[in-house]
């Protein structure tokens, strides 16, 4: 069996997946189920600073985009961090850790960007024995409005402040929690590692309208006929998520600061790939309030039972493995050409391939050979681009097949190169005939 | 022989014919349809479907590994409550257990296909031959099980793998009980039923004795002197009569040999079957008796059967399928006397039946239904043999909800208990539940008292 244990910059956990700071984590009631399920860990709703909490809208929180089935693809939030006495939170979270000693539970915080309001929270929540700290520096509704949340986390600058800080006035580790809502990825977090961090957690939640009523003209969520922007999430964002957590993982000035990940993780595979791309943990929402807390255990099952399958025995075998795999697309190798293959015992005869090869790509699927309906790949024109793998309704139905070294590929008329070669040598490239001269 | 000679014939059928009759009822989903099936699945809190299972198996959370594409984990979630999830997946009546309340029935009309996932599952881990348990280290103890069947071999794996001993003492020469002798052939193809026995087996410190009978070759008191604990599961050997003329000519037989003889037949031009033939009964075993005497070339299959067709024991899928063979179901009709010629069987005189005040009554009015074989299926008894002074009720074997019995030390489950509901999982849940019953009392290293006083 493998161990799935982890230890994330210290915080140790029976399993890798945590829940993220988010309604299932704002209440002792809400953790202490999660735990009983079998979560490993979980980051505690955000903590705001004393005094009068936020307050919520009374209306809708969350609006949503599904497949045809109903499946929930995607959740948008407007819901702000927790609207509950700072004190209450406190008291719940010590009293939670010290009856789960063996899981994981983290402080999410969000408080102004002054030295004095995090000094003074820093050590309430570190009484509370809670293992370490978030900093919420993601959240793009609501609290940005007050120069919190993301936006503190779109100015690398107040990042690294704001970090510095929190190293000097606290012992738990720091885990900064990054914003999408962001050009380029890798800023924010060169400056949480600038600042000391000990870790940090993406992606938080991304700006968007999931839909817009067309009889009253109102956003969804809609409150009383207006709606403003939500934090989207769920099983959308996991490909935005993935490509971040990559971008930090392997930036030579980011590399090796853990990475808790975050985006859309809904199975054990979801969470394998972030692991993979360099995440040390991952944490989970949407999901959990899709399904419940339950699904855990099919997480937990599912990537032992892949980690068994291919002989990998802790997470530390796991993490990162695809990281060097991820380049920028100068090095892909251009020598490399594959075709599609479409069984024809396994199509159905639907003509997506061929209609979409046709409209829209490169001429390359035939529909009709000898007077009867036929759809095969017509190879003297087909560039690999993998379209009708990707519309085709049937698995596996449509194959791309790389061709051998040595082998013709009858659309260019030439020899399949056994050598890598990439754009950076490539003859038509101005860049690599200046460098030859 | 030909299709249309009367009497009881073998080879009415051309050899394409019985290879396509008898093959799989419901292959298994390849991996495409096992996702699109699996999709279905809204991972429903509290599961009704778990809850209508018997052996509680967590529905949602096996479907939602296929989904994720881990057959292997899938497999494991059923076989930690049913270990004879395999051949469950192919004989459930599912209509009336899990997918019968499955909430897609309420929007849809369609529920999720349980039964045909879980077999995606099983027989993808059995394949490969993937053994999820092991046993602990040995207890020194030994069970003697009388029966191995879908209770006693439930059983067996369980206790084995509490780390005690188990001795299965079986009266015919295969194991695997109404799995291997009394399930309709096209349910279990491929000699499954041995399969799963073997894969059940597998995890070893299981001894099967076969061609051993209770009563014949001991008693229960021999079992008691010698092991440390005993499970009776020999299920129900006796068949119930007619109790009518005509009953001893040649042509009638119980439908349970009949189904038990063509399972452990390999060719099945072999086995003979009449050109018009009548079963009588409304059960399951009538309904797998019925659609397998026409799949043999019976030109002409009747089931009678006394009560209308809400009474039926068979679900209404088992109906359709019978119907959808060809098999002709008559309600409202019971066997008067069976007819002969020359000592063999030529028809039945049936009676017309009502209800009224509630009961059921002949209405005088009779007719005749021409046949050349009579299959009865109107229930099979439990025979009680060699067991001393232990406790029955109504026939069958007292117990309380852990399958203790009236004497010490002694548990039961399966169709031979009052519990039983005559369902392979119902069998495989008391089996397992017994087993867990007797684990604690020889942990405890103590005798237990006993159930029913």
């Amino acid at each position: 069996m493998a161990d799935i244990r982890n230890n994330f910059v210290g915080i140790k956990s029976p399993n890798p997946f945590w829940l993220a700071s988010a309604p299932p984590t704002d209440k002792a009631y809400n953790v202490e189920r999660a735990f009983k399920a079998g979560w490993g860990g979980v980051v505690w709703k955000t903590l705001g600073e004393e005094g009068p909490p936020v307050v919520n809208v009374n209306g809708p929180r969350y609006g949503a985009i599904w497949g045809a089935d109903r499946r929930l693809l995607g959740l948008n939030n407007i819901e702000l961090i927790t609207d509950r006495d700072l004190y209450t939170n406190l008291r719940e979270m010590k009293q939670v850790k010290m009856n789960w000693p063996d899981r994981a539970l983290i402080a999410s915080i969000m408080v102004p960007c002054e030295e004095n309001a995090w000094k003074a929270i820093l050590p309430l929540v570190e009484e509370t024995g809670a293992d370490g700290i978030e900093l919420n520096f993601g959240c793009p509704h609501g609290m940005s409005e007050r120069g919190m949340g993301s936006a503190v986390g779109q100015v690398p600058e107040y990042i690294e402040m704001v970090v510095r800080w929190c190293k000097q006035y606290t012992r738990m580790p720091v885990i900064t929690k990054l914003t999408p809502n962001i050009t380029d990825i890798r800023k924010p977090a060169r400056a949480a590692r600038a600042g000391g961090t000990d870790a940090v957690s993406l992606i938080n939640t991304i700006n968007s309208i999931t839909g817009v009523n067309l009889d009253t003209f109102s956003p969804e969520p809609s409150i009383d006929g207006r709606g403003s922007h939500g934090g989207y999430c769920g099983p959308a964002v996991k490909p935005i998520a993935l490509n971040m957590v990559a971008e930090i993982a392997r930036d030579p000035e980011t590399y090796g600061l853990p990475i808790s990940g975050i985006g859309g993780v809904t199975t054990w595979r979801d969470a394998a790939e972030f692991l993979v791309l360099g995440a040390g943990n991952v944490q989970v929402c949407t999901a959990a309030m899709t399904y419940g807390f339950k699904i855990v255990q099919e997480m937990i099952t599912g990537l032992s039972d892949w980690m068994d399958s291919k002989g990998h025995r802790t997470l530390d075998d796991i993490t990162g493995r695809a990281v060097p795999n991820v380049s920028d697309w100068q090095y892909l190798n251009l020598n490399y050409v594959s075709k599609a293959h479409i069984d024809q015992d396994a199509c159905i005869k639907c003509g997506r391939c061929h209609i979409a090869c046709e409209d829209t790509s490169h001429q390359a699927i035939t529909n009709v050979v000898n007077g009867i309906r036929h759809f095969e790949v017509i190879e003297e024109e087909c560039v690999g681009c993998n379209l009708c793998v990707n519309v085709c309704p049937v698995q596996n139905c449509i194959t791309m097949v790389p061709l051998a070294a040595g082998d013709l590929d009858k659309r260019t008329g030439k020899v399949v190169e056994p050598t890598y070669a990439n754009w950076t040598t490539h003859p038509n490239n101005p860049m690599a005939r200046q460098a030859a001269e | 022989m030909d299709r249309l000679g009367n009497g009881i014939e073998a080879g009415r059928l051309t050899p394409a014919e019985y290879e396509s009759n008898f093959a799989d009822l419901h292959p298994r989903l390849d991996s495409h349809e096992a996702l699109v099936a699996a999709d279905r699945c809204y991972f429903c809190y509290d599961a009704p479907c778990m809850t209508a299972c018997p052996t509680a198996i967590d529905i949602p959370l096996f479907i939602r590994q296929i989904s994720t594409g881990n057959p292997i984990g899938s497999a494991k979630t059923i076989f930690d409550q049913n270990i004879l999830g395999g051949m469950c997946a192919r004989v459930c009546p599912t209509e009336t257990l899990c997918e019968q309340v499955c909430v897609r029935n309420t929007a849809e009309d369609r529920p999720v296909e349980i039964g045909r996932l879980q077999r995606y599952a099983t027989d993808i881990a059995m394949e490969q031959g993937r053994q999820f348990y092991s046993r602990k280290a040995s207890t020194g103890k030994t069970v003697a099980i009388v029966g191995a069947g879908p209770a006693g071999l439930a059983a067996a794996h369980r206790l084995a793998m509490h780390g005690h001993s188990v001795v299965m003492l079986e009266a015919r020469e295969k194991a695997g009980g109404l799995n291997e002798y009394g399930i309709a052939t096209y349910k279990a193809v491929d000699d499954f039923a041995r399969r799963e026995v073997e894969y059940v087996t597998a995890i070893g410190g299981i001894e099967i004795r076969n061609g051993v009978a209770l009563g014949r070759d001991f008693s229960l008191s021999d079992l008691t002197a010698n092991y440390d604990a005993v499970f009776l599961a020999m299920g129900l050997a006796g068949v119930n009569g007619l109790g009518i003329e005509g009953e001893e000519l040649e042509g009638v037989e119980d439908a349970v040999d009949f189904i038990a003889a063509l399972r452990q037949t390999a060719d099945k031009a072999t086995v003979p079957i009449g050109r018009r033939v009548v079963v009588l009964g409304g059960g399951m075993t009538a309904i797998d008796a019925a659609i397998q005497a026409k799949l043999l070339g019976a030109e002409e299959v009747t089931i009678c059967y006394r009560r209308g067709k809400e009474n039926m024991n068979a679900s209404a899928y088992e109906q359709d399928l019978a119907t959808a063979n060809g098999v002709i179901i008559r309600h409202g009709l019971a066997p008067k006397v069976i007819l002969g010629q020359d000592g063999k069987v030529a028809g039945i005189e049936v009676e017309y039946t009502a209800m009224r005040d509630g009961k059921l009554v002949g209405t005088g009015e009779t007719g005749v239904i021409a046949a050349d074989q009579i299959m009865k299926a109107i229930g099979q008894s439990f025979l009680a043999s060699g067991l001393g002074a232990l406790q029955i009720e109504r026939g069958k074997i007292s117990t309380d909800i852990e399958g203790r019995t009236s004497i010490e030390g002694v548990w039961a489950g399966g169709d031979c208990i009052g519990l039983g509901e005559d369902l392979t999982v119902s069998a495989v849940a008391q089996g397992r539940d017994a087993a867990e019953s007797i684990n604690r009392v020889l942990a405890a290293g103590a005798r237990p008292a006993t159930a029913v006083a």
